[in-house]
């Protein structure tokens, strides 16, 4: 497509550059744009939701009610781990994988510790990350979520070493793996070994690609960065939710470069599914019966005892 | 021996005009290189130059990232930043080396990845993570040698290799000082404190167990000496070859996964 045809698409939110800063500070990669504005005050936060794809305020029960979708454009929104594992894994299934594995501060980073500190206290979360077996109707897998919530899910040490070990476990337990991804990049905090966890973890999924297993790789907003570069683009099959962020560079490094505004759609799922990055995009509220489908058809077949 | 310098002292070497490309290697290190151009399915990205040569009599196949030594030559390579087409004719290097069972040897030199939207359009981090996902598992031997610059996502992408090593003075960081910078203190001039705080020299690299060997320069630098440079990475890689050869393609395997999968620091 022409530059200039895409630059018509530009909306109205381009001409109010104050609404963009919002970068996710800890993470390398900044395209993403975040769904809440910390600067507006907290009561307001709480109460509505203002989607940062059609602008469209909606009140937050109704949004949460909705699964976190934005009933005016479809955008699928952010959601933590936690609310994820809820509504797609079978109640009472999920049975977590190392609990307790916490970073630490492996190049001496300034502030890294404080910043940790807070965010686990925030969020409830040790990193940003949610890994074990779980079964989606009665079908056994291995799970990962990643949490955007928690330093814009940047890919640490602890986050590379259970991905990992979620593809180990799979490869070892014949079992499907489906990762929810979302993240801002590599972590750097953690230097060149947030780097080596792209490899590390796209090393693992070559493993259980060689033996034979599926892993799915459900992209949600944002996937980017040094995640969009190693496991989150390695899946069998690759879903996407509606309008979510993906992609490599930042779209603000890109326009940085090419001095010009870019279009609303783009690195959206749906240019993705344009351009043959993505297989499929699926609504929330149906992937669950999705994935079954995909599961089944992949012989992986529901039992009662194996998700212990 | 290694001096330890300031990351900034070394980036200022890096950068320099003067500083020697893979463009001063080849011919000093291989015997014959002929290069092997595209990637079947889009072009024939110049940033990422490949083809085969005798490193010593061996058949071996060499995948590099250059930069240019002038704005010209620069404005061709695209400043040593592939776009997507780059890492996949890396691939198919890499896979036709698996073939006829030839080492492979990968120099890498970059700021990054292409940031830009034909890169977005063609897939950067498809690119990036098949390149990943492909060095990790190919059969064959695979050393990389970083000469300069090794910038994140796109430096990583031809370093999942055997044996890793840096001259003397390259860096090696997930991202720019000046990224860093910007993001860090709103304000990318505070670039060189970035570059301390990354800790991405080769003596930082080393100290992390990232990278196996530090390839020593001339005193001052390899712009003093390409000659010496290229006498010193030749040994290297001499070495490292029969080293390698050793290993049956099992053994190979398991011990490139093994390097890469206890990299990490946490508590548990």
């Amino acid at each position: 497509m022409a530059l200039e045809n895409l630059f018509s698409l530009v909306k109205e939110r381009w001409k109010t550059p104050s609404e963009r800063a919002d970068t996710p500070e800890s993470a390398v990669n900044t395209g993403a744009n975040t769904a809440v504005k910390t600067e507006k005050p907290a009561d307001k936060q709480a109460t509505v939701f203002k989607c940062p794809r059609c602008m469209q305020v909606t009140p937050s029960d109704v949004y949460a009610d909705n699964l976190k979708v934005c009933p005016a454009c479809n955008y699928h929104g952010r959601m933590s781990a936690k609310e994820r594992l809820k509504i797609f894994v079978d109640s009472g299934t999920f049975n977590e994988f190392d609990k307790d594995m916490t970073s630490l501060n492996p190049i001496d980073f300034p502030g890294y510790d404080e910043k940790m500190g807070n965010l686990r206290e925030k969020t409830g979360l040790l990193d940003a990350i949610i890994t074990g077996t779980a079964s989606i109707h009665s079908i056994p897998f291995v799970i990962g979520i990643m949490d955007s919530n928690f330093l814009m899910a940047s890919m640490g040490s602890v986050v590379g070493e259970k991905i990992t070990r979620a593809f180990e476990y799979a490869e070892q337990n014949g079992l499907p793996l489906v990762m929810f991804t979302a993240s801002g990049g590599a972590r750097m905090q953690e230097g060149i070994i947030s780097l080596m966890q792209m490899a590390k973890t796209s090393a693992a999924a070559a493993k259980l690609s060689e033996s034979g297993g599926l892993f799915i790789s459900v992209l949600t907003d944002p996937t980017t960065g040094g995640v969009e570069a190693s496991f989150a683009s390695l899946g069998d099959i690759i879903i996407a939710e509606p309008k979510v962020l993906i992609g490599f560079a930042g779209r603000r490094v890109i326009e940085g470069t090419i001095r010009q505004h870019l279009p609303e759609d783009f690195q959206s799922a749906e240019f993705q599914l344009e351009h043959g990055f993505v297989d499929m995009i699926v609504e929330r509220k149906a992937l669950r019966r999705t994935l079954r489908h995909i599961l089944r058809l992949h012989g992986y077949r529901g039992d009662k005892n194996a998700a212990k | 021996m290694p001096q330890n310098k300031s990351a900034w002292d070394c980036l200022q070497l890096i950068r320099a005009k003067n500083r020697p490309t893979v463009e001063n290697y080849i011919p000093l290190i291989f015997d014959e290189f002929i290069e092997l151009h595209g990637d079947r399915h889009f072009g024939d990205d110049k940033a990422i130059r490949g083809g085969i040569a005798s490193f010593e009599g061996l058949p071996v196949t060499v995948i590099c990232q250059v930069k240019g030594r002038n704005l010209q030559e620069n404005k061709n390579a695209n400043f040593a930043m592939p776009h997507p087409e780059g890492y996949r004719k890396a691939m198919r290097l890499a896979l036709q080396a698996e073939k006829f069972h030839r080492p492979v040897i990968c120099f890498v030199d970059t700021p990054g990845a292409f940031c830009g939207v034909d890169a977005e359009k063609r897939g950067q981090g498809e690119a990036i993570a098949q390149s990943l996902y492909l060095f990790s598992k190919l059969k064959t031997p695979v050393i990389s040698v970083i000469l300069g610059e090794g910038g994140s996502g796109g430096a990583l992408a031809l370093a999942v290799c055997d044996r890793l090593a840096m001259l003397e003075n390259a860096v090696y960081s997930v991202i720019s000082p000046r990224g860093a910078a910007s993001i860090l203190w709103k304000d990318s001039s505070k670039e060189k404190d970035a570059a301390e705080v990354l800790k991405i020299t080769a003596s930082d690299c080393k100290s992390f167990g990232i990278i196996e060997n530090i390839i020593s320069e001339p005193v001052g630098g390899a712009q003093n000496s390409p000659e010496e440079t290229s006498e010193n990475i030749t040994a290297f890689l001499n070495e490292t070859l029969l080293e390698l050869e050793k290993l049956s393609v099992e053994e190979l395997l398991r011990a490139r996964y093994n390097k890469f999968r206890k990299i990490g620091v946490y508590s548990e």
